[in-house]
């Protein structure tokens, strides 16, 4: 029986199986950040342990920042701290860190890509669920606790049993102004949030063969919010074109080298999965969520679902939103577009390239948060700032925002905010903050109409 | 690690169904680098309205109900891989929590830190919802080395399952930092091989 692409790059990082238990797998990449990595360093002190290959580990500080005045001293003392801290930590084990200002600095999930540093076959680990991303290079990538940072801090390696193999192959050709992150969120309404749990997810077919990385990344992000550990996609040449040049990326005679290895990676034509899923590509359209959970999204166009469950209930009575009811015409007053999920240059285009010579509506704050100091850059370069400005969007620094209000980015009580982030959890945006989970797209169209409008009637 | 082996005690039923981590200890309570303290904020924006009041409709503030096992509804801790989440429930006090359903990383930070979660069928699960939110002194005994979950009051039992390994290493109090280290050489050994 044929190999899957998971299995190719799983099986070369095995170092050794337990017998009756877990295997211990290599980690070439391990990204950190300061929320999830001070307990982890507070324990290797503790244990008295060296950092095992501090050559390895890659810092950036992104949950936590400010994203204005990034100049200035962080007012809040606890996060102040927590960046201190790292600063410290990195410091003392040789960890290269790109901290705020860094030129380098921004969402962990959009600089590792951006260098270089995420590549085919590779297996990365982050202290962040949504490590996932990264799989949309063919690299094993997924989320780990901070015991696991810990481990890996310590030995390189981790303690796995293997997880099981799904495959979700959507065909045909999108219709115009449906984006990637429709695709993810079509795909967890059909499956569920629970449904890949377990699994290490393959996205097939020719949709995500003619998806730019950027686009791929999106989907991958998004595969934890089905429950998996992480999504993938076969290095091609779109991939091979992408990392070549990155700083990080292997230079010439070895770079061809590495392709031919990349090129091997591919689902083998027998394989087998232990879960398969395939839908039309020409069934999505525009999606929008209505509750407090990912899966819990619609077509634009389509009403919110009838079901008589608790838990549903208490979700719709979260959201302000009835049973039966049409989103289109409600009134936003929040739009957000960033996060590991949506702030690459890709995603500022689509926005810019709908907002120009329109204006918000006067209701809406609309924040733009890139993902990264290089987009920031290339925002600037490719002349969209002006188009956001005259637009009047409030163009920030880079971080992880208002995705997860760690920092003073927060919805206010009450608001709804349609945001190209990967949550809608309840509060997730700030207390009591109704979130609406879209593209790109959708989340400049709400911010120039004020409401949600079914954007489907513009672009047929 | 503290060893885990029998945990005989009341419970608490908290029947809601995808139940994520940012409900379990909102992201603003992330900010320390410590492990401690996270149980004053567990379920915080449930437990208390947003002036610091208690919400007294919430089941962990409901005098009837205590215990160290907690009893809640499908796909439990889906979302951040926050191991907080995991430190903020033990931190309360609970040692088990039971559900039909636990997303992966959340279930793979409880593990690590000695919080067992035990995944019971769906109906067994009902029937503990339903037996704990009537009879709030019903106990539940969880048994790791035998692998039961049993429900006193009426006797009823299930069996769960959990990963050999993992059982060893609560039944023992070990962690995988404790093994990985004396792997020192098979993974220098792969390194000369593969890097």
């Amino acid at each position: 029986m044929g190999k899957t692409l998971f299995d190719k790059v799983w099986d070369k990082h095995v170092v050794d199986s337990i017998p009756g238990g877990p295997q211990i797998l290599y980690i070439d990449k391990h990204l950190i950040h300061e929320v999830t990595s001070p307990q982890a360093f507070n324990e290797l002190k503790k244990r008295n342990i060296s950092l095992f290959r501090p050559e390895q580990v890659v810092a950036t500080a992104d949950h936590n920042t400010p994203t204005v005045n990034q100049h200035l001293p962080i007012k809040d003392v606890l996060s102040r701290n927590q960046l201190a801290q790292l600063t410290k930590n990195c410091a003392e084990n040789n960890i290269e860190l790109y901290g705020l200002g860094h030129e380098n600095n921004g969402i962990i999930h959009v600089i590792a890509p951006e260098l270089g540093i995420t590549q085919p076959g590779m297996t990365l680990v982050c202290g962040d669920s949504h490590t996932s991303t990264h799989g949309a290079f063919g690299s094993i990538a997924f989320g780990i606790g901070t015991s696991q940072v810990a481990q890996v801090f310590a030995s390189q390696c981790l303690l796995l049993d293997k997880p099981r193999s799904m495959r979700i192959s959507v065909n045909g050709k999108l219709k115009n102004g449906v984006l990637p992150k429709d695709v993810a969120l079509y795909v967890i309404a059909k499956l569920g949030t629970d449904a890949g749990t377990g699994h290490f997810i393959e996205f097939a077919g020719d949709v995500f063969e003619n998806m730019t990385m950027e686009g791929r990344m999106t989907v991958c992000n998004m595969s934890i919010e089905m429950g998996a550990r992480g999504g993938m996609i076969a290095p091609d040449n779109t991939t091979y074109t992408y990392v070549k040049g990155r700083d990080f990326a292997p230079k010439e005679a070895s770079f061809d080298k590495k392709v031919a290895e990349w090129e091997r990676l591919k689902t083998d034509v027998d394989a087998v999965f232990d879960r398969e899923y395939t839908f039309d590509a020409t069934d999505i359209e525009p999606m929008i969520t209505y509750g407090t959970n990912p899966g819990m999204g619609i077509k634009i166009s389509e009403s919110i679902p009838t079901e008589n469950n608790t838990s549903f209930e208490k979700s719709l009575a979260y959201m302000g939103f009835k049973k039966g009811e049409s989103l289109v015409g409600k009134e936003v007053n929040y739009v957000f577009i960033g996060s590991c999920t949506n702030s690459r240059i890709e995603d500022f285009r689509v926005a810019a390239n709908y907002v120009k010579g329109k204006q918000k509506a006067a209701n809406i704050n609309a924040w733009l948060v890139p993902g990264s100091q290089r987009v920031a850059k290339q925002i600037k370069a490719e002349g969209l700032e002006s188009i956001f400005i005259e637009a009047g969007f409030e163009l920030r620094q880079p971080g992880c925002s208002a995705c997860l209000a760690m920092n003073e980015d927060k919805i206010p009580e009450g608001e709804y905010c349609v945001s190209t982030s990967n949550r809608n959890f309840e509060g997730r945006q700030g207390q009591g903050a109704k979130t609406l989970l879209a593209s790109p797209l959708v989340a400049a169209a709400t911010a120039i109409e004020g409401k949600i409008i079914d954007i489907t009637k513009q672009l047929n | 690690m503290e060893k885990f082996t029998i945990v005989q005690s009341k419970a608490i039923p908290l029947a809601i169904e995808n139940i994520d981590t940012d409900q379990i200890i909102p992201a603003r309570f992330l900010k320390a680098t410590d492990r401690q303290g996270f149980g004053n904020n567990v379920f915080r924006d449930w437990r208390f309205d947003k002036e610091g009041a208690l919400n007294v409709g919430f089941v962990l503030n409901d005098d009837k109900y205590s215990g160290e096992i907690l009893i809640t509804g499908h796909n439990f801790g889906c979302g951040s891989s926050r191991e907080h989440a995991a430190w903020a429930i033990g931190d309360y006090g609970f040692k088990v929590v039971v559900s039909s359903f636990f997303a992966d990383i959340f279930k793979g930070n409880a593990l690590n830190n000695g919080l067992l979660p035990v995944e019971v069928s769906p109906a067994f699960l009902k029937q503990l919802l339903t037996s704990v939110t009537n009879a709030p002194d019903s106990e539940i005994r969880v048994n790791l080395a035998a692998q039961t979950i049993t429900l006193l009051s009426t006797g009823t039992s299930e069996s769960f399952e959990i990963n050999s390994y993992k059982k060893t290493c609560l039944l023992h109090g070990y962690d995988d930092i404790d093994y990985l280290l004396n792997q020192e050489e098979k993974i220098e050994e792969f390194e000369k091989q593969n890097c």
